[in-house]
């Protein structure tokens, strides 16, 4: 990796980003394929090892700190439970809050809706550029494609997405969108695309956010119109909450006279005073911060502080279908922390492009394919290790999920690539002691396909289903039945010449 | 005609009269299903700290967070806090204590009359909302610093803002736990913009605001939860490069925390 001073004329070195898909939740090849490209990125792999093991340490010191992080996480859990069981009421006491404060409150079925709706404000506003506050809700409903396409360029004001827009790239981690990028690969994308980079940028952080601030500043300042997910909405006051780091979030919620928030239904809590318990569990799991710098609560529109106009856009989008599955539900209690990427061995290999859906790591692997419904592979791009399920604030056991939609995969006959097969050659083999023994015997013939490590990587014929995406470990030389009963016979003086045991000698294990 | 809230609604209840009736939910997921869980939320974390508001543990353990997160503090007796104030905004005039600037030129930011000249001919202005204690103001202009108020009703432009050295505002409740102030948007905090927009943030928190844990700042600011509420934890920063935090984005780079008591 590239440190310090690193300043010179921009490269004609292009980062190739990956192109803007149609379905931001259903993009690029399946994950076996896409992780076979990315695991060959050595690059990258450093950028995601450096990174998130920075995090890592980073959250373990805080979260360390805190003396009732067990209860903080029960209770976190508890009443993001509580929420999705009392959503219905929920939600119409969100919507009389929110309108009795003067805002506006809207409501989309679908992407299409909800960018119908946000498009149709803007021109209301007179408008064709809008400043952006980070937002996953956004990205998954493809708005700034769908502005585009009206006319209307929105700005994102993340240093993050910024860089991911800049690249005309997709995001790859749901904290920090640009975690595939290195300081060096940042610098030469503001050199190449934002237009009003110092010529001498080095790849100094600092340096990199300075010039993000330079270049985002006058924007800020004559915005008329401003975009925002939300990370809680309080259904007891319509109090709507921002958590962020850089105060593009405060410039955005702050200065423009409109303001629009895209939020998912499910981003409720009963009460004010729950906030307590999210404000404690947010930051330390997601920047391993005690606290993030800056949280901005706005209740519908104040006279004289900010917006003059407030609408929020209530999105379902999949969600009531993932909301029917009693097991699966709870994927909507995600706080969008993205701890659960930054522990997770496979997201740390393969990275957040390889997922392909905006939703990636483990809380993707199981939120993805239950927001679309439709069949799909990310819910083996898991070992089930479960240290997703130990870091998630609000207690999401991932794992179980996973599982659960595998055998759903599985009982709906799409898990494909041979595995009902392979299972039922398994299960007829297993099933009989002498057939497994046979097997067995057979199975020293494969160390000759062994390479070096002991491991064979590539099986012929039906087996190379298996190996295209793991190694097999050789076969022993000596199988464990066959050591047994040379055992048994050595006990019981016989020679222990002739390994095959006698029918019915009794040297089968119990 | 089905509207899109009547039919998100019945979706969601369709989807929680099927989705409670198995128990799996209970056992996969370690929470109870269906609606006992409305009574059932544990609350067996801190809901306050061992330590008091505004005692000495608590107000160190503030110091300490704010120190940590490269906020500059300065701890001063009732009496000391005016003559404080007239020194760290003096030290603002010097063009040198602001980095960088980027000139404004937006349209409808054409600052009104009334400032328009010492906003703009005068760098050096400091903002203070129209609540902020008079003593404290005097103090200030006394000590030769070009104070503007943000008139409720008239209030700076963003691009006044923008040219402002700094703005000086007291705070609403403050947690050590965690290094926070909290702003309400009360008379003597002012708007949201004007504690955003200058670059040098000089924040009054008073001891008796400052409390150890955030469930106890939450419960404060849950008599007034409909105010526009910020809340602040060291100057503006971002952790969006390689994960490393850096200090110093689009809010204050600074953040001078002034400690009474």
């Amino acid at each position: 990796m590239t440190t310090g001073n690193n300043a010179g004329p921009p490269s004609n070195r292009t980062f190739l980003g990956m192109p803007q898909p149609a379905d931001p939740l259903r993009w690029g090849p399946s994950f076996p394929d896409a992780a076979r490209r990315e695991l060959g990125n050595d690059q990258l792999r450093r950028n995601l090892g450096h990174a998130t093991s920075t995090i890592r340490a980073k959250r373990a010191k805080v979260v360390g700190e805190v003396p009732d992080w067990e209860a903080l996480r029960d209770a976190g859990s508890a009443l993001k439970a509580q929420v999705m069981d009392r959503l219905p009421e929920l939600l119409e006491e969100l919507e009389r809050n929110v309108t009795a404060r003067g805002g506006v409150v809207h409501w989309a079925r679908d992407a299409a809706e909800a960018n119908r709706i946000v498009a149709g404000l803007v021109q209301e506003a007179g408008t064709d550029e809008v400043v952006k506050v980070k937002s996953m809700a956004t990205q998954e409903i493809g708005l700034n494609e769908a502005l585009e396409a009206e006319g209307i360029h929105a700005t994102e004001t993340d240093l993050a997405e910024l860089i991911v827009q800049l690249a005309d790239d997709m995001p790859s981690h749901i904290l920090v969108p640009a975690i595939h990028r290195n300081r060096a690969e940042i610098r030469e994308i503001f050199l190449d695309n934002m237009g009003d980079a110092p010529p001498d940028l080095t790849d100094v952080p600092r340096e990199l956010a300075m010039a993000a601030r330079a270049h985002l500043r006058r924007k800020f300042l004559s915005a008329k119109v401003a975009v925002s997910g939300a990370n809680f909405a309080v259904a007891e006051t319509g109090t709507l909450s921002v958590v962020e780091s850089e105060g593009n979030g405060r410039m955005c919620l702050t200065l423009p006279e409109t303001l629009i928030t895209v939020m998912g239904i499910e981003k409720l809590i009963p009460r004010f005073t729950d906030l307590e318990v999210f404000l404690q569990l947010l930051p330390r799991s997601s920047t391993g911060e005690r606290m993030n710098p800056y949280t901005s609560m706005w209740t519908g529109v104040t006279p004289g502080d900010g917006p003059s106009e407030f609408h929020l856009v209530l999105l379902d989008n999949g969600r009531t279908r993932v909301l029917a599955d009693e097991v699966g539900r709870s994927a909507l209690h995600c706080i969008r922390c993205s701890a659960c990427l930054n522990v997770c061995p496979v997201y740390e290999r393969v990275g957040g492009h390889a997922y392909g859906s905006v939703y990636p790591g483990p809380i993707g692997a199981i939120l993805t394919p239950q927001l679309t419904g439709e069949s799909s592979d990310l819910p083996y791009a898991s070992t089930l290790c479960g240290a997703c399920y130990e870091v998630c604030p609000v207690k999401i056991d991932i794992p179980s999920i996973l599982v659960d939609l595998r055998a759903r995969e599985v009982e709906s006959g799409s898990a494909g690539r041979g595995w009902g097969a392979a299972m039922k050659t398994a299960s007829t083999m297993m099933s009989d002691g002498g057939r497994f023994r046979r097997a067995a015997r057979l199975g020293r013939a494969g160390r000759i396909l062994g390479g070096r490590g002991g491991v064979i990587s590539r099986l012929p014929g039906p087996g190379a289903a298996w190996t295209a995406s793991r190694d097999l470990p050789l076969p022993p030389k000596r199988t464990f039945r066959d050591w047994w009963a040379a055992h048994e016979r050595e006990k019981t003086g016989e020679r222990a010449g002739d390994d095959r045991p006698r029918p019915g000698d009794g040297a089968e294990p119990r | 005609m089905t509207t899109a809230r009547d039919e998100i609604l019945g979706r969601v209840r369709a989807a929680l009269a099927t989705g409670t009736a198995g128990p799996a939910a209970a056992s996969s997921t370690g929470t109870p299903a269906g609606s006992t869980t409305t009574s059932t939320v544990p609350r067996e974390y801190r809901e306050s700290g061992e330590h008091g508001a505004g005692s000495a543990h608590v107000l160190d353990l503030l110091v300490d967070r704010l120190e940590d997160y490269k906020a500059q503090v300065h701890r001063v007796s009732a009496a000391e806090v005016s003559a404080t104030l007239r020194r760290l905004a003096a030290t603002l005039s010097d063009r040198d204590h602001v980095p960088e600037r980027v000139e404004s030129t937006g349209s409808g930011a054409v600052p009104r009359p009334d400032t328009a000249e010492r906003a703009s001919g005068a760098p050096g202005v400091v903002v203070v909302p129209a609540g902020l204690a008079a003593e404290w103001v005097t103090a200030m202009s006394d000590g030769g610093v070009d104070v503007v108020v943000d008139p409720p009703g008239a209030p700076l432009t963003p691009s006044d803002l923008d040219r402002a050295a700094g703005v000086v505002t007291a705070a609403r409740v403050a947690v050590a736990e965690t290094g926070t102030i909290v702003l309400d948007s009360g008379a003597d905090q002012g708007r949201r913009a004007i504690s955003l927009v200058p670059d040098v943030h000089i924040c009054v928190v008073r001891a008796d605001q400052v409390v150890q844990t955030v469930p106890e700042a939450v419960r404060r600011l849950a008599h007034h939860p409909d105010r526009p509420l910020t809340w602040i934890s060291g100057p503006s920063a971002t952790s969006d490069i390689e994960l490393n935090r850096v200090e110093g984005v689009h809010g204050p780079r600074t953040l001078q925390v002034v400690l009474v008591g």
